[in-house]
């Protein structure tokens, strides 16, 4: 079956094509042919994320108001200023990212596991099982947590009345009910990419591991853990930003403690038209959450970040 | 859970003018202060002048004529929907209104039409109604704002509510007449909270202890705030505001705050999520009569807040003579009647009671107890000396002033 035949080494140098009169323009062209087809790319990119970014950074840097205009100073304070008045917030929604993107693998793993394994014929249906409330608008869904979780609602109204659970007892405006909405807005993003990675999993390998008297823990520890990794590490990647960020959860499912850094990112563009503080503490909160997958990224390697880019 | 068709009261409450402030499904607005920021640097808009030239109407309004077409951007379900008022517009005067339920929340609607009356051009509108607070103010100070040739309003000269004339953020009506009022008092739910609230200290009473709903808008947790601590929101001092944060502070370092609200508190409300809570008159009112819910409204003894919703015309509009005739139209008790047994807020027209008070009388059933209700409501038509006790937001006189009143309030409602 797996006959390795030698074949003979290509040859060095590429055959030589018939000559043309216009070589040089020939080759130019050929070059110029990778850059032609980036270049819608390239320009989408430079118009809608690097022109936006830069118009940022500078207008984090000015002074003054609406109605004065904002004057370009380079009034570092901002950042200062801005990152003092809302450390607590900024440190609070880094630790609600981190806590949420945890309980999301957490989760997300054994039933990625169960449904590239022991899917069968069914993967493609219980995916999609899997998105389908993903087809109502995320504010929605969140909102009727709000009335499923109310403190006299459907759940919490009859346990209280068989005595189950004190009178005051109340899920919603707290930090879990923050942190739980925030893991089920962001599971199927994390669950997706873990189960391309396991579905990649050759199940040969775990066949050799077998062979090789490997117990079932053993083989997963080893083998199907390692490999799903690169699933893991683009889970996070694609939910710890966006949850870090989010403002809907805390808005919609927080109480007064639970503020997050998009909340106040959001006050301050909108109510307060403080365009250079907030500005400046969303370049803060993009370079926090940068350096932090940058960091993320290197201690877990860098060939599994590069496989985890290839999909 | 006794709602299984979309009411319009709760449609009301989910899309209410006055409570998107924070409005998260206004996501749309940041892309289009993106889109300001995208600018690099942002010039100023402040024309620095802060009275109106004698002949800024006569300057106005010479040479303009009708165009037959009036585009007016309101509140949504601010109007009943199939428009009676409007159509009886046009039948008696041939012009035409293309009405759009477009503002959703003041910051965003301001980013929107901002840029355009920056470069003078049309945002569109012809009439746009306006809640007197920190866009108002901005759109005055601007230069945004038409000013209205009253020698063409006669139905606003004779029946409008004296009050009205005299309001500290635009005095005289220069730029604007009210659409509608409401009160901010405190709502409370009478199956949890034995005791009817008579004060603002009953927000800080700990048997309530996190069952209390507060407001997230700066300018109306601030009003409250400085009642409770004995001050005059209108003239208030930053020590004031200090004071009035501390007594916030105070509140939510003891448990007692759920939530800061912006705008679904009357189903929190409803269900016992929160007992008593800040709230608007009209909310509470149109719960009652929709719903079918009990609820209750006070104004607590220090006093409570009044805010009000005013009909301008942008400086840039296309028909500005239709517009006017338009919110005059308005201020026929038969019309404003006619509105406010829809809208169940305080008209300015305070004719329009005894409009309802017939109209009462000549309905039947359930029809004319509603009216009869509403022609009687002490939420819709406020006694004088309710009225007498309630109070503005703070006007603020510049950028930085309102920049260090928001630097006082923020840190509570964002904590």
């Amino acid at each position: 079956m797996t006959v390795v035949t030698d074949r003979p080494a290509p040859v060095s140098s590429p055959t030589p094509e018939p000559a043309r009169r216009s070589g040089l323009l020939d080759r130019m062209r050929m070059r110029a042919v990778p850059y032609l087809l980036a270049l819608p790319g390239s320009l989408w990119l430079v118009v809608f994320f690097v022109a936006p970014m830069i118009a940022m950074i500078s207008l984090s840097l000015t002074q003054g108001d609406i109605g004065a205009g904002f004057q370009q100073t380079f009034h570092w304070q901002n950042y200062t200023h801005s990152i003092s008045t809302y450390h607590v917030q900024f440190v609070r929604s880094l630790e609600y990212g981190l806590i949420s993107t945890v309980l999301q693998i957490a989760i997300a793993y054994p039933v990625s596991y169960w449904i590239a394994f022991r899917g069968g014929s069914r993967k493609t249906f219980y995916l999609f099982l899997l998105l389908l409330p993903f087809f109502v608008s995320f504010v929605l869904r969140t909102q009727s947590w709000n009335f499923m979780l109310a403190d006299n609602g459907i759940i919490l109204g009859p346990l209280k009345n068989a005595g189950l659970l004190a009178q005051n007892f109340h899920v919603l405006a707290t930090t879990p009910a923050v942190i739980g909405g925030l893991t089920y807005n962001y599971l199927p993003f994390m669950v997706l990419p873990i189960y391309v990675a396991l579905e990649r999993v050759d199940p040969r390998l775990i066949e050799a591991s077998y062979d090789l008297y490997a117990s079932k823990v053993r083989a997963f520890t080893r083998v199907i853990f390692p490999l799903s990794l690169p699933g893991i590490f683009a889970g996070v990647v694609i939910t710890f930003v966006p949850v870090s960020a989010d403002y809907v959860n805390a808005y919609i499912l927080g109480g007064p403690k639970n503020t997050m850094i998009g909340n106040v990112i959001q006050n301050n563009y909108l109510v307060n038209q403080q365009y250079p503080e907030a500005s400046a503490l969303s370049f803060a909160l993009m370079a926090v959450l940068l350096i932090g997958l940058f960091g993320y990224a290197k201690a877990l390697g860098t060939e599994d970040v590069l496989e985890a880019a290839a999909g | 859970m006794s709602e299984n068709h979309i009411d319009p009261v709760l449609l009301r409450g989910m899309t209410q003018r006055r409570l998107g402030r924070r409005d998260i499904f206004k996501a749309a607005g940041l892309g289009v202060a993106a889109a300001g920021l995208a600018a690099c640097s942002v010039k100023g808009q402040a024309t620095g002048k802060k009275t109106v030239a004698p002949d800024a109407v006569a300057k106005f309004w010479t040479g303009k004529t009708g165009t037959g077409h009036v585009n007016f951007a309101n509140w949504p379900l601010y109007m009943d929907p199939k428009h009676p008022e409007l159509k009886k517009f046009t039948a008696q005067t041939g012009v035409t209104v293309t009405y759009s339920e477009v503002i959703n929340d003041l910051p965003t609607f301001f980013a929107k039409i901002q840029p355009q009356l920056a470069a003078h051009q049309s945002i569109g509108y012809d009439l746009m109604v306006i809640t007197n607070g920190v866009e108002f103010a901005e759109l005055v100070e601007f230069g945004y704002y038409a000013p209205l040739d009253h020698s063409k309003m006669p139905n606003f000269t004779k029946n409008v509510a004296p009050k009205y004339t005299q309001e500290a953020y635009d005095p005289g009506n220069v730029y604007s007449v009210p659409w509608a009022s409401g009160i901010t008092g405190i709502g409370y739910n009478p199956k949890y909270v034995k005791t009817p609230p008579t004060s603002l200290q009953d927000l800080q009473n700990l048997i309530y202890k996190g069952k209390v709903g507060m407001f997230s808008d700066v300018e109306e947790i601030g009003v409250f705030a400085m009642l409770a601590v004995g001050a005059n929101p209108e003239t208030s001092t930053p020590s004031d505001w200090q004071k009035a944060a501390d007594w916030l502070k105070k509140q939510q370092d003891a448990g007692l705050v759920r939530k800061y609200y912006d705008q679904d508190y009357i189903s929190a409300l409803s269900n016992g999520d929160i007992w008593l809570n800040m709230a608007w008159s009209g909310d509470i009112f149109q719960s009652n009569a929709s719903n079918g819910t009990n609820l209750q409204f006070a104004i607590p003894s220090e006093g409570g807040t009044l805010w009000t919703d005013n009909m301008t015309i942008p400086i840039t509009a296309d028909n500005p003579v239709d517009s006017l005739k338009l919110i005059d139209f308005f201020y026929d008790p038969a019309i404003a009647g006619s509105l406010a047994e829809y809208i169940n807020y305080i008209t300015p027209v305070p004719a329009a009671q005894a409009v309802i008070a017939a109209d009462a009388k000549a309905a039947t059933g359930d029809d004319a107890k509603a009216l009869n209700q509403l022609a009687t409501s002490p939420l819709v038509f406020p006694a004088a000396s309710s009225l007498a006790k309630l109070h503005y937001y703070r006007a603020f006189k510049t950028s930085a002033e309102r920049d260090q009143y928001n630097s006082i309030f923020d840190p509570i409602v964002t904590s």
